[in-house]
């Protein structure tokens, strides 16, 4: 495949890597997620203990982080389960990257709703700054990722930064926020459409108008 | 139009604080110990009475559904109910607006389902790619909680009921209910063969209901204002509110709670200011999230969205998620994209799919080019038909149904950029 990961050197990766071990925070988690399973089910756990891996391996790094094969093994060896069924869960999903990433992760959205509404354009300023899909740009700053649909799409189209969304985007839109996020500020997340709030109809709600101002209870209409 | 005094969502856009306070205002959480009281049974049957059918895409009803788990589970083999929150289908974005916007109205119905359906624990899965949305989701059951609405003697009902949150990490597969239960299980999400249903055994063996988000958090309002409320809105058999999402060419994308049966035009008139350029300008909408075909504008236009209205113009309601093309759209690129879709999203289990989707994407995307032969407009419709329903899931069908629908309904269009390229290649 011309756009899998390129897996960085084993060897270099065991002599960084080998020694992973939880923060002393992160430890904490790790327990109160094992929790969440019957016991003796600690497998269900793989998951969000990927992710927390990742995002560790992503603060010491100050990237978005990625899975280190000697991470998954330490991971896999908290859980009692093979090496091999925690690779499989963390090689399925997309959301584990196994490569490096850069500081942000761009992740535009492609699927039919947002390539509807002008994802190509959003695409187009992220190439405009020098990214290029399934890479990191020279000063470690950007990753661009193509991604499937993110559930959004009333808010077309969008482009989901780290944690965060950028939704209701064009060029202009898409080049102030990366622009903002090289300059080391923090845009606004959510719809970038001056007075929309979330997933109402622009210009304001045609339903439920009492909501925007105060907390209504309709129950004395019932 | 439905008045907003019978929506359900009522904070759906989230211009208030999605909190506990806020939500109790609202009327969430209010007597819920003496809906619990009414007995599991009585539940069961005011749900089966209202009509609801489940709002993740199979409709399948969903007090029948909860019918099928054990009335006295044993202790050794706890019952389980999964909310499916892994909403990932192109178009939808409904449980996304619930779960950050009013998420105490899914946690009541958790703990109210899972009572009827006498179950132990929900864990409610949602989507990896919903970051925030978690945090929210994480924060309001800890809030629930700590009011003693959940955990031992939930909300003073007597009944010992847990609701815990799992996040995914980016599968569209998840979305079925097998591989949700198998990626709970800490396993790639590949669905396992039916029976045994999930009811029989899903979650670690155990007896499992899997419910989709808009179908949980609907049930504490059906209750409290009754089946004979939720069944006055819509026709016969397609009963209730519902959570549609409008995107692609209108004037205003937006999600909002309309009656079932609603037509398409007097849903996108009201609510999305319209067809972007006019109603002459509308090509063809995709009705239910990209799993069903498409439908020519002229069969939309007054077609009520609802089950069987979609249906009987050879579609689907799916999640209510229609994606609206105007005439400036490349048809075929957009189902071709939709193929990607599928072809990425495979989880690469049976043949026909995983083989098939990529086969058919790579054929889409020469026929969006015209690089083909009229010929294989014929052999893509006999692929389609070699992976539907050939295997495990109903992926494979999802990846087959909007091809179908395209050739069904823009066939001509094919043709035409073949004899246009064809003609381009002579000409050179």
């Amino acid at each position: 495949m011309a756009d899998a990961p390129q897996i960085p050197d084993e060897a270099e990766v065991r002599a960084r890597w080998g020694a992973f071990a939880w923060t002393a925070e992160n430890a904490e988690q790790a327990k109160t997620v094992i929790a969440r399973y019957p016991a003796g089910r600690q497998r269900s756990a793989v998951m969000p203990l990927l992710d927390l891996a990742q995002r560790q391996v992503g603060a010491e790094t100050n990237t978005q982080g990625w899975l280190p094969v000697p991470v998954i093994e330490y991971v896999a060896a908290q859980l009692d389960m093979p090496f091999i069924r925690a690779y499989e869960v963390a090689t399925f999903y997309t959301m584990y990257n196994m490569a490096p990433v850069g500081r942000y992760h761009v992740q535009v959205c492609g699927t039919t709703p947002c390539l509807l509404r002008g994802s190509d354009d959003v695409m187009a300023a992220c190439k405009n700054r020098g990214m290029a899909k399934g890479k990191t740009t020279p000063d470690g700053l950007f990753t661009l990722t193509e991604v499937e649909c993110m559930g959004t799409c009333t808010n077309a189209p969008m482009v989901q930064i780290n944690d965060d969304n950028y939704e209701d985007l064009d060029f202009d839109r898409m080049a102030a926020i990366l622009d903002a996020l090289a300059a080391g500020e923090t845009p606004k997340a959510g719809t970038q459409i001056p007075g929309r709030h979330t997933s109402e109809p622009e210009g304001g709600p045609t339903t439920l108008v009492e909501m925007v101002s105060a907390n209504h209870d309709y129950r004395k209409e019932w | 139009m439905l008045a907003d005094k019978d929506r359900i969502f009522t904070n759906i856009y989230g211009f208030q604080p999605w909190n506990l306070k806020s939500a109790q205002m609202r009327g969430d959480w209010d007597k819920t110990k003496d809906l619990m009281k009414r007995g599991q049974d009585a539940i069961i049957e005011e749900i089966k009475a209202s009509g609801l059918r489940g709002r993740g895409g199979a409709g399948f009803p969903t007090g029948l559904k909860w019918s099928f788990m054990p009335k006295e589970p044993r202790a050794d083999r706890p019952s389980f109910l999964v909310i499916n929150a892994d909403e990932s289908e192109p178009g939808s974005c409904k449980d996304r607006e619930i779960i950050r916007h009013d998420p105490h109205k899914l946690i009541e119905g958790a703990l109210i389902a899972g009572y009827a359906m006498r179950a132990r624990a929900a864990y409610i899965y949602i989507r990896g790619e919903f970051i925030r949305e978690a945090e929210t989701l994480f924060a309001a059951v800890q809030e629930a909680y700590d009011a003693g609405l959940l955990g031992k003697n939930a909300a003073k009902s007597g009944y010992d009921f847990d609701v815990f949150v799992h996040r995914g990490a980016g599968a569209y597969i998840c979305g079925e209910e097998t591989a949700m239960i198998e990626s709970l299980e800490g396993k790639k999400g590949q669905p396992r063969l039916k029976p045994p249903f999930p009811a029989g055994a899903g979650l670690y063996g155990c007896p499992t209901t899997v419910n989709n988000v808009e179908s949980i958090a609907v049930v504490p309002t059906i209750l409290r204002r009754g089946a004979g409320w939720f069944s006055s809105f819509g026709r016969e058999n397609n009963k209730g509110t519902k959570l549609f999402q409008i995107s692609g060419h209108v004037n205003k994308p937006c999600v909002v709670e309309e009656e079932m049966s609603i037509t398409f035009r007097e849903l996108i008139d009201r609510h999305c200011g319209g067809i972007r350029g006019g109603w002459d300008n509308l090509l063809a909408v995709i009705p239910g999230g990209s799993s069903v075909p498409l439908v020519p504008a002229a069969e939309i236009m007054d077609c009520p969205m609802d089950f069987d209205g979609l249906k009987a113009v050879g579609s689907g309601l799916g999640t209510a998620a229609a994606i609206v093309m105007d005439k400036s759209t490349d048809v075929v690129q957009a189902i071709s994209r939709i193929s990607y879709f599928y072809k990425h999203e495979s989880c690469g289990q049976c043949t026909p799919c995983r083989e098939g989707t990529g086969w058919m994407w790579r054929v889409m995307e020469r026929l969006r080019t015209g690089d083909a032969d009229i010929s294989e407009i014929d052999t893509l419709y006999d692929v389609t038909k070699q992976v539907e329903g050939h295997t495990i899931c109903a992926l494979g069908d999802a990846a087959a149904w909007p091809i179908q629908g395209l050739i069904k309904h823009f066939r001509p269009e094919l043709e035409r950029r073949i004899r246009d390229n064809g003609a381009l290649e002579a000409a050179e």
